[in-house]
């Protein structure tokens, strides 16, 4: 009996060791948790980074900035209207349920619902079910962008999502103040399905073993996700061994951490833009080009990404980050001191004047020291300013109702195109149109809107980046707006992370179906 | 009778009389009256500053949607009503049991706060005990030899500890114990078994022991020190006392007089000092949590601030406020158990 119980034993402990041997988990640490398990609760990059775990999109952004094929085996424009997808066969979603044409169509009717994602979709009607794998989407006016919104379509399970549930609410309602569905259950097409999870404490995600992407070399079978919010905390629970990867690095460890001997750190050069805007409505002032100029030429914004940044994040003289279509690499920063006070003497602002300040605290890299640095450089050509820092939570109220000459604002664009920065940051504000929501400088050349629209319609590439450059020079030639940085993305994760550079990109969504884990 | 023995004696005498029970009664209903006030002004407060710390509906947006639909949505919460409207709907609530919808959690606010109140409850247990087991052997040490190489540097290291702010020896001691030496965990409560559908408890794993290490021993060094000094200083009192040099001559064991006629005669301003700074300790939680990443109730009133999730905020305060007034509650009592010389309001 003795000796039996022995034998159990060890052929336990042998199947634990081997078991452990094989099942890979990846522990893992980010500032925060996805908020909900609905990907069209909330447009953020934390639901985007889900998203790609737990769905997969028609198709995704390669590094080389193409697109590459997922749920979607090709494509083809039928008419300036239509782009007819072929979808790929034999996938299922979470539920056991076979992904559809059906489900696309039904995914981007609820994205149009989404009161975060409808305006990106403002200009797609219902799509087209063809057949079972072929469906057209289909826009109300010709849109350039397409192909980059369907990355943003990550078909949802509609049978899974149909129908009510106990407290007799439709399964698929998207609800941002209360209990729902789609909030605490998901059904997607992704790498991954949700286990187990507790809201801000911990998420796991387990490899779906019918996977479609048998070809994908992740070997990954359970991620789990902790929030750790503290930046210290997170740096410590990686460098002692207790999570495998973090997101993001702070500025201030990226030393301690890229030299730790079973770490590896990756940076990429980030696609958010930091600017302040100077509002032209308020101050007569900043209406004058010489002056807005003199800003500029009086912001040393290499200084401030070299001591504050400390080299993490890549001086900016546009909005639009290498790579994107619009880049023009023409433009140059500019910062020349005696240049600036030039500009301020002709104006006939020699001996300067108050302007406020606003910027928020805790939403971007060091952005309460960065407006503190911008101060002390507006100082230099008797500029006075009154600097006012507060939290996010109290921040966009205050930048909506402009309440200071000079606000900060950050922006990523949505559609990883040149086009959403003029729109929400340049082009003159239009309650109507919704164009300029976030251009707090007032800044209205009628020109500049012309040309971006013009651009939005245009399908030939080059004309477009042509068209985009153009507009990035005329801002740039305008000083429109005060150019900082773009912010950096930084990840760490083991040694034994075989391509863990490849599957992560300037966007930050990391495709973690692909890790490879030795 | 032994000097040492004459408070527990009267407290026998005076509890087992007959008529004694009404002024308890009256004492406990007191104090209801008392935690109720306490609460309505803490409401009354969190609404006054619930504006000032911002507006929930961003948080629950992406930035690019429009003011319309923020609009929309504010009124679907409620929140464009005025204040005191808003206030009264809250109270009507209340009265119910219901303190809201946390807007972040999307899930009832006493329910989120329930959740999170054990990890809170065991990590202020652990700092307790640890309290307890360091500063009686230290502060009766340091009181019996106040001029010892070792009390003097306990002494030295305590007021040490005291002026270092709690982030920052939490900080430390994750660098020392998790990164360097590798020895205990960094961040979180481990593993955790289930006791009930809202107790989940770290207290019954080896994993969820180790995680409490840390975080115990940081919150405990906000307070260990006050106790050493108030241990000692009590305590050199006491030994200066009639009774205690009639033990020693009696010949009784040293640590017999030490503890029985010295120390329990210690106990009725620490039980004051420490009731009050229990209340102290649950809120140097927010600090230790957050360092530690260790979900309980400080951590989320914390991320409530930051989300503007107003609502779990009100109900955070009023449900700390009613903690408050419970335990200052319960120290009363213990207090008048412990020494009845002190008599219970409310009696005549």
């Amino acid at each position: 009996m003795k000796r039996l119980l022995l034998a159990c034993l060890c052929a336990a402990m042998l199947c634990g060791f081997a078991g452990a041997a094989h099942a890979k988990t990846l522990k893992m640490a980010l500032d925060a948790d996805p908020v909900s398990l609905d990907p069209h609760v909330q447009l953020s990059g934390g639901m985007l980074q889900y998203s790609h775990i737990c769905f997969d999109p028609l198709v995704r952004w390669a590094k080389d900035g193409s697109f590459e094929p997922r749920l979607a085996v090709s494509w083809e424009q039928i008419d300036p209207l239509t782009t007819r997808f072929h979808l790929r066969e034999g996938v299922k979603f979470h539920s056991g349920n076979a992904f559809t044409a059906k489900d696309v169509a039904w995914t981007l009717e609820r994205l149009k619902q989404s009161q975060d994602y409808k305006f990106l979709f403002e200009l797609f009607g219902p799509a087209k079910v063809v057949d079972d794998l072929t469906v057209d989407i289909v826009t109300t006016k010709p849109y350039g962008l397409v192909l980059a919104m369907a990355t943003y379509i990550f078909p949802m399970d509609s049978a899974f999502y149909s129908g009510m549930d106990d407290s007799g609410q439709p399964k698929d309602a998207i609800v941002k103040t209360g209990p729902s569905f789609a909030l605490t259950n998901e059904s997607g097409t992704g790498p991954f399905a949700v286990t187990y999870r507790e809201q801000g404490v911990k998420t796991v995600f387990t490899r779906f073993k019918d996977y479609w992407d048998t070809k994908s070399p992740g070997n990954v079978d359970e991620i789990v996700l902790t929030p750790i919010k503290e930046e210290a905390t997170r740096v410590a629970a990686l460098l002692s061994g207790d999570v495998d990867f973090i997101s993001p690095v702070p500025p201030q460890d990226l030393e301690r951490v890229g030299a730790h001997k079973d770490v590896q750190l990756v940076t990429m050069s980030g696609t958010r833009v930091i600017t302040f805007q100077l509002n032209q409505k308020r101050r007569p002032e900043f209406a004058d080009k010489r002056v807005r100029m003199a800003v500029e030429y009086a912001v040393n914004n290499a200084g401030i990404v070299d001591k504050i940044m400390k080299g993490f994040a890549t001086v900016a003289a546009q909005q639009s980050p290498a790579g994107y279509a619009g880049h023009n690499p023409e433009l140059a920063p500019r910062f020349d001191l005696d240049k600036a006070k030039a500009l301020m003497k002709e104006a006939g602002y020699e001996k300067g004047f108050t302007v406020t300040m606003i910027a928020p605290n805790n939403r971007y890299v060091n952005d309460e020291k960065i407006a503190q640095a911008v101060a002390g450089m507006l100082a230099k050509i008797n500029i006075k300013v009154e600097l006012k820092t507060m939290p996010k939570a109290q921040y966009w109220d205050e930048f909506d109702a402009q309440v200071a000459d000079i606000q900060m604002i950050g922006w990523h664009s949505d559609t990883e195109d040149t086009a959403n920065f003029f729109e929400y940051l340049l082009m003159c504000p239009n309650k109507e149109t919704g164009s300029g929501q976030y251009n707090s400088g007032n800044y209205c050349n009628p020109e500049l809107d012309a040309l971006v629209i013009a651009a939005n319609a245009e399908f030939d590439t080059a004309k477009r980046t042509a068209m985009l450059q153009q507009a990035e020079k005329m801002a740039y030639d305008d000083a429109a707006f005060v150019n900082l940085h773009w912010q950096n993305n930084s990840w760490a994760g083991r040694k034994n992370h075989k391509n863990l550079e490849h599957i992560l990109n300037v966007m930050d969504f990391p495709y973690f179906g692909d890790l490879v884990v030795e | 009778m032994r000097p040492g023995m004459q408070p527990a004696a009267r407290f026998r005498s005076t509890h087992t009389s007959s008529n004694k029970k009404n002024p308890m009664f009256a004492f406990i209903v007191r104090r209801i009256a008392q935690a109720v006030m306490v609460m309505l002004v803490i409401s009354v407060i969190g609404f006054a500053i619930k504006t000032a710390v911002g507006d929930p509906v961003r948080d629950l947006v992406g930035v690019a949607v429009s003011a319309e639909e923020r609009a929309r949505l504010s009124e679907e919460l409620g929140l464009n009503d005025p204040l005191p409207v808003q206030w009264v709907r809250f109270l009507g609530g209340a009265l119910q049991g219901d303190l809201g919808q946390s807007f972040f959690f999307k899930r009832p606010a006493m329910e989120v706060i329930l959740r999170k109140a054990p990890a809170t409850l065991e990590l202020v247990l652990a700092a307790s005990v640890i309290i307890v087991l360091v500063s009686i052997p230290v502060g009766i040490y340091a009181a019996v030899r106040p001029r010892a190489a070792l009390s003097r540097l306990l002494m030295g290291g305590s007021v040490v500890g005291v002026s270092i702010p709690v982030f920052l020896t939490a900080i430390m001691l994750i660098y020392v114990f998790a990164i360097h030496l590798g020895w205990l965990p960094s961040y979180g409560r481990g593993e955790t078994v289930r006791l009930t559908s809202w107790w989940e408890t770290g207290l019954l794993t080896k994993d969820g022991l180790l995680h409490l290490v840390l975080p115990a021993i940081s919150l405990s060094s906000v307070m260990l020190p006050l106790f050493i000094r108030l241990i000692r200083a009590e305590m050199k009192e006491v030994l200066e006392a009639e009774y205690m040099k009639y033990a020693r001559a009696k010949g009784l064991r040293p640590w017999r007089i030490l503890l029985v006629h010295g120390f329990k005669n210690t106990l009725l301003p620490v039980i004051t000092v420490g009731g009050v700074q229990l209340g102290t300790m649950i809120a140097f939680t927010v600090l230790t949590e957050t360092v530690f990443q260790w979900q309980g109730m400080g951590f989320i009133f914390l991320e409530a601030v930051e989300r503007a999730d107003t609502s779990l905020l009100v109900a955070y305060l009023v449900f700390v406020g009613f903690m408050f007034v419970v335990v200052n509650t319960a120290v009363d009592i213990i207090y008048g158990l412990v020494n009845p010389m002190v008599r219970i309001t409310g009696r005549k």
